[in-house]
């Protein structure tokens, strides 16, 4: 059954690598005299052409380019000098775990007002939550960054320096999953989680505060659509206990939109993540990527784009593979 | 998206002529927040017009004399590190910002109508084709899809346009294929057909219209993303150049500002460009309950 699903990831997959290979070609200019570097020659120019396989039809240079991605080969980055795919792979850490505890931060907040907002609609709660959820798909992420920065950094004086993962007077913790904070609980080293912790609340925050809107709308919809239907009703005929009701009939009934919910939030999540980390120089992949473009290093874009892509199909299909297990009417078809 | 179900509005223009505009009236009187939203509208449109004429100062003067001027009564916002006029600037943008994001959404409204209605009206292959094409641009984040077209097509203001444009055409499409699709072989449809109609003329006159009052919704709604999007996209160094006045870059050049104290650089032009968001967001609210009362919370 899970295999079904996967099977039908695939066809995604290629036209994600179709698009990615159409973006590579599109570049502007010549790849080979870009790759050749500015000091090169006619004769080298086309000894790199023909090394690269761009005097071969397109089709035939599409077969080398899924050949390459086979190969996990997406080019050198050109500032680095380092494969894109070890670039990628030391600096993807980084933004999973911003994106993941701002997700989970977010969660943690848009759920339960969401419930309490469908639970007691017309009261303050219910208020705050229109409130926010109009306001928080108004707000541009790096502008809310740059505020929180100004105000907690400069005015309260109790962020640190919006200057990456660690302040400079902490060792980074030994590499073992990439994500600082497991990392130094993983050594014991709590000095060192505390001041990874410190300088992930704010950008985690900023994410937060994007993906709270359409989370708690959702929530909100869900619930007061679970609460007004029959079978709620019957429970509440039956005599059935509150809290039953609301929370082992309406809620995981209303879970199941909202998980959908999650698959779009997650990715404008990875969008926004780009803006995040350029405000506070996060060493993640998306402030690679902005690197990249400013010196217009093409195959680190290029690469940037597919991993995000790739990254989100995963996501979805986990998030349909999880969909089933919360309601076993769907299955997975 | 949620607009998907809202092909069964209440059809009082059919039947009686001036419902439409009686119940248009009757939603705004009972809504004030939707009149705020078309007051701040045309606020916008005015700025975006006769901003450039109306700006006491010339948004790209210099002045080394009054850099970094915390506001005052001679410059509302303040002045920026070359003491060129912050409100100027913030007031002048307005046109480009609009006209981005305007131009975009009028880009992927007439391909998505167009690829939407050929595939809801003929179906078939046709269809299954178009919905994998929208599933693959669907795969991926759109923000970053459009850094990638970008950096792809290259780094001008007009690349900005088709970038946006690109990654809002499945909205579009999936919204017309499923209007166009129902309404196939509704009555009025064969009835347009039998009467000697060409299928081009009954896909275009009688079935697309009943498409538009959601796409509007959804344009309004769009339309703020959309400016949200060329403002990241300028933000992070893509489309607009520096010298020229555009929300996202006067963010980015006030960053570097605001770790010194210097605030009112990137602040205004950040909440003049939240207010034009939520302007827009405001009105498809509004517009969703003009067109498709059931929706209304």
């Amino acid at each position: 059954m899970i295999l079904g699903r996967v099977a039908q990831a695939i066809p995604v997959v290629m036209g994600v690598v179709v698009i990615s290979f159409i973006l590579t070609r599109a570049l502007p200019g010549d790849p080979a005299a870009y790759f050749a570097g500015p000091a090169a020659d006619e004769a080298s120019i086309a000894e790199i052409r023909e090394a690269l396989g761009l005097d071969k039809p397109l089709f035939q240079q599409f077969f080398y380019y899924v050949g390459d991605l086979a190969r996990g080969d997406l080019g050198t980055s050109l500032t680095t000098g380092q494969t894109v795919m070890s670039d990628l792979a030391a600096r993807l850490p980084a933004s999973l775990e911003l994106t993941l505890v701002a997700l989970l931060l977010s969660c943690g907040i848009a759920i339960p007002l969401g419930v309490l907002a469908a639970t007691r609609p017309g009261t303050w709660v219910d208020h705050l939550c229109r409130i926010l959820v109009t306001a928080g798909v108004s707000m541009p992420t790096f502008f809310t960054g740059i505020v929180l920065i100004y105000v907690f950094y400069y005015l309260a004086g109790i962020a640190p320096s919006p200057l990456g993962r660690l302040d400079f007077i902490y060792l980074s913790p030994p590499h073992v999953t990439g994500f600082y904070l497991i990392d130094a609980a993983l050594a014991g080293d709590w000095e060192t989680w505390f001041g990874a912790l410190k300088q992930l609340i704010l950008p985690a925050t900023t994410l937060a505060l994007f993906t709270l809107a359409p989370i708690a709308r959702m929530t909100r919809a869900a619930m007061l659509s679970a609460l007004s239907s029959d079978f709620i009703r019957t429970a509440r005929a039956a005599g059935l206990g509150t809290r039953k009701v609301l929370y082992g009939y309406a809620f995981r009934n209303a879970l199941l939109p909202v998980v959908t919910t999650l698959g779009m939030v997650f990715s404008f999540t990875l969008g926004a993540n780009v803006l995040v980390e350029k405000v506070f120089a996060w060493p993640g992949i998306g402030s690679y990527a902005v690197e990249a473009l400013v010196v217009s290093d093409y195959a680190a874009v290029q690469g940037f784009v597919l991993a995000m892509a790739l990254l989100f199909v995963a996501l979805n299909l986990i998030i349909d593979i999880a969909y089933a297990l919360i309601d076993p009417r769907i299955g997975l078809k | 998206m949620a607009d998907m179900t809202a092909s069964q509005q209440p059809k009082t223009a059919a039947r009686k002529g001036d419902t439409t505009l009686g119940h248009i009236a009757y939603v705004l009187k009972d809504n004030p927040v939707t009149m705020l939203a078309f007051a701040m509208l045309a606020f916008f449109l005015g700025c975006a017009f006769f901003g450039p004429a109306l700006v006491p100062y010339d948004p790209l003067a210099t002045n080394g004399a009054r850099a970094l001027q915390p506001p005052n009564w001679d410059h509302w916002f303040g002045t920026d590190n070359l003491g060129r006029d912050v409100f100027s600037r913030v007031v002048v943008a307005t046109r480009l910002d609009l006209t981005i994001s305007v131009a975009a959404v009028a880009l992927s409204f007439v391909i998505g109508s167009v690829l939407g209605s050929i595939a809801g009206y003929w179906g078939g292959w046709l269809d299954a084709v178009l919905n994998r094409c929208l599933d693959t641009i669907m795969a991926f984040p759109l923000f970053v899809l459009a850094m990638g077209v970008v950096a792809a097509l290259g780094n001008t203001v007009e690349n900005i346009i088709y970038a946006t444009a690109i990654i809002n055409i499945p909205f579009y499409a999936r919204l017309v294929r499923a209007e166009v699709n129902i309404r196939r072989n509704a009555g009025f449809a064969q009835a347009a057909k039998l009467s000697g109609n060409s299928d081009l003329r009954v896909l275009a006159v009688h079935i697309f219209p009943n498409a538009l009052p959601p796409m509007m919704v959804q344009v309004s709604l769009n339309l703020g993303w959309a400016i949200l999007n060329a403002a990241g996209l300028s933000f992070i160094g893509l489309g607009v150049r520096p010298p020229t006045p555009e929300w996202g870059i006067m963010v980015a050049e006030g960053a570097n500002f605001i770790v010194s104290g210097e605030w009112w650089l990137a602040v205004f032009p950040g909440l003049w460009l939240m207010l034009a968001v939520f302007t827009f967001n405001l009105l498809g609210d509004g517009l969703r309950d003009i067109v498709d009362p059931r929706k209304r919370t």
